[in-house]
């Protein structure tokens, strides 16, 4: 059987093509303004490279911020149930998840079949949110995707006294004056949006394994950053960024499974 | 004797000279990034003509950048000045909200001016006067047009989220869908004074209420605050709002001096 996941999140739309239990295609979009155009455009990508039609797809799960407009999901998740599902099928130990979305911040309590203990959430403060680091970058004018292998080159150890990103920028902008060296601010960046998703992970109480998922996640700065705030190594994982795509294929397949000598089990509309 | 009061703010620098219980000569200048420079410039600006510095007997610094103020006689913190600062200007205040360029506190005073208790916000930006900064240039207006916008709307919209960053994005969103400025002025105002309100609530409500500081001059923000605490705020007319808390300073400076005339 053929199942797919959309996730559809602030930033970026992921899709995954799943056969049985193996990844066969999968893409990743920026969102943009229309969610829909997007959820189309990033679920076209993953079937080409799967080598497929939409019609072999029996059900597709759509999850993320923009989960209503994904037009052909036969049912929608919460993205915390698809990043837990996604997180124990990528690896089998994790016990915590810790996803640092583009508008969002999410830590995550599982069992071993990733069902969800715990969960806390944090949309409401942009601090220790992806956009924190958005904002900084744009501030620096640098590449958000270069900030990892930038904090990897720090010498001197800074400390950011502001959580709040409005007032760290301005801090940000002091340190730039100072003639402070890029890479060690965004090393102290990579600091304070860790340490804002620990005490966040920490409420709910870390257990290990953990894992970072997200976009995010792909940062090796504040991979390493995220591991040393809560004191633990962190679970690396192959997909972070479509983990909640993988998520939401898997739970496709449960859904669509116990339908599948019904001769109707095809039809996504009929969910 | 002359005194002076000396408010060296992250925003603004705000200097008041007094002499027998009156003001002689006041100024307020946006700071620069030496609290030392903007402190001289303003004292500089606020004399009086036939008053030179020597004439000042004795000077209170207060603010942010309180303790680089070179000239200074002595220091007093922003809480005391502005509870000192806002009952001199209203004698039967007793909560005193001051709303400054990057924090937000709230005063309960007693009788005699003793300070009883204060809640402080400084860690966020929401609710400080940054947020106001933020949003006018976001959508191009001059900061002060900002108070007297709430006035002309009839449809204010409301934000989900009070974080800067989340309302900053969504005003660019109006802005795109065509909503008319004034309700998303009207909106933005409505959302400083509900953060405000929460910390008020905080240390509770004992009348008479009044704000000091810059964001006091915008009605749009005093409005919807008296709407929300239920009651009717003192306004400070007498004097720009934004120098309460250099006038405390200098009240300070009068008592330390010994003059005792006020």
């Amino acid at each position: 059987m053929i199942t797919a996941g959309c996730d559809v999140g602030s930033m970026t739309a992921k899709a995954v093509i799943m056969r049985d239990n193996s990844i066969i295609g999968s893409a990743v979009a920026l969102t943009g303004h229309v969610s829909e155009k997007a959820a189309i455009e990033v679920m076209e990508r993953a079937i080409q490279k799967a080598g497929i039609s939409m019609d072999d797809i029996t059900c597709c799960v759509g999850t993320g911020y923009g989960r209503k407009n994904v037009p052909f999901a036969a049912a929608r998740e919460s993205e915390i149930a698809c990043h837990a599902k996604g997180a124990v099928w990528q690896a089998p130990t994790v016990r915590t998840i810790i996803d640092i979305g583009g508008q969002d911040a999410k830590a995550v309590r599982i069992d071993n079949a990733g069902k969800v203990l715990r969960y806390l959430y944090n949309d409401k403060c942009a601090s220790g949110t992806g956009r924190f680091l958005e904002i900084i970058a744009e501030a620096l004018d640098i590449d958000l995707a270069e900030m990892g292998d930038l904090s990897k080159r720090a010498t001197e150890k800074l400390t950011l006294s502001n959580q709040c990103v409005i007032f760290a920028e301005t801090e940000i902008i002091s340190l730039v004056n100072e003639g402070k060296e890029i890479p060690d601010i965004v090393n102290a960046l990579h600091h304070a949006v860790a340490s804002r998703a620990a005490s966040m992970a920490k409420s709910i109480v870390v257990e290990p394994d953990v894992a970072m998922t997200g976009g995010v996640a792909k940062n090796a700065g504040m991979f390493d950053a995220l591991g040393s705030a809560l004191d633990t190594e962190l679970v690396k994982i192959e997909h972070p960024q479509i983990n909640g795509a993988i998520g939401a294929a898997l739970l496709a397949r449960e859904l669509c499974g116990t339908d599948t000598d019904s001769d109707t089990a095809g039809s996504p509309a009929r969910l | 004797m002359i005194v002076a009061g000396c408010d060296v703010g992250s925003l603004t620098s705000k200097a008041v000279l007094m002499k027998d219980g009156r003001i002689l000569g006041d100024a307020v200048i946006r700071s620069s990034a030496k609290p030392w420079e903007s402190a001289e410039a303003v004292m500089q600006r606020a004399l009086p003509e036939n008053v030179s510095r020597e004439d000042i007997g004795y000077c209170v610094g207060t603010g942010y950048g309180r303790e680089k103020i070179p000239f200074v006689n002595e220091v007093v913190t922003e809480i005391a000045c502005h509870g000192k600062g806002a009952q001199w200007l209203v004698r039967t205040a007793r909560t005193v909200i001051d709303i400054g360029g990057q924090d937000c506190k709230v005063m309960r005073l007693d009788t005699d001016g003793t300070m009883m208790k204060f809640v402080t916000n400084d860690k966020c930006a929401s609710g400080t006067g940054r947020f106001l900064e933020v949003m006018a240039r976001v959508l191009g207006v001059a900061l002060d047009e900002l108070g007297d916008m709430s006035a002309r709307s009839r449809n204010p919209v409301t934000f989900a989220n009070a974080c800067t960053v989340w309302v900053q994005a969504d005003v660019i969103q109006h802005l795109n869908d065509g909503i008319p400025r004034e309700d998303i002025a009207a909106g933005i105002n409505n959302a400083m004074a509900s953060r405000i309100a929460i910390l008020v609530n905080a240390i509770g409500v004992e009348r008479d209420v009044c704000m000091t500081g810059g964001v006091a001059k915008n009605n749009g923000v005093i409005a919807a605050l008296d709407k929300l605490l239920g009651i009717r705020m003192r306004r400070i007319r007498r004097y720009d709002p934004q120098l309460v808390g250099a006038i405390g300073a200098a009240l300070f400076a009068a008592e330390k001096a010994g003059g005792g005339v006020i």
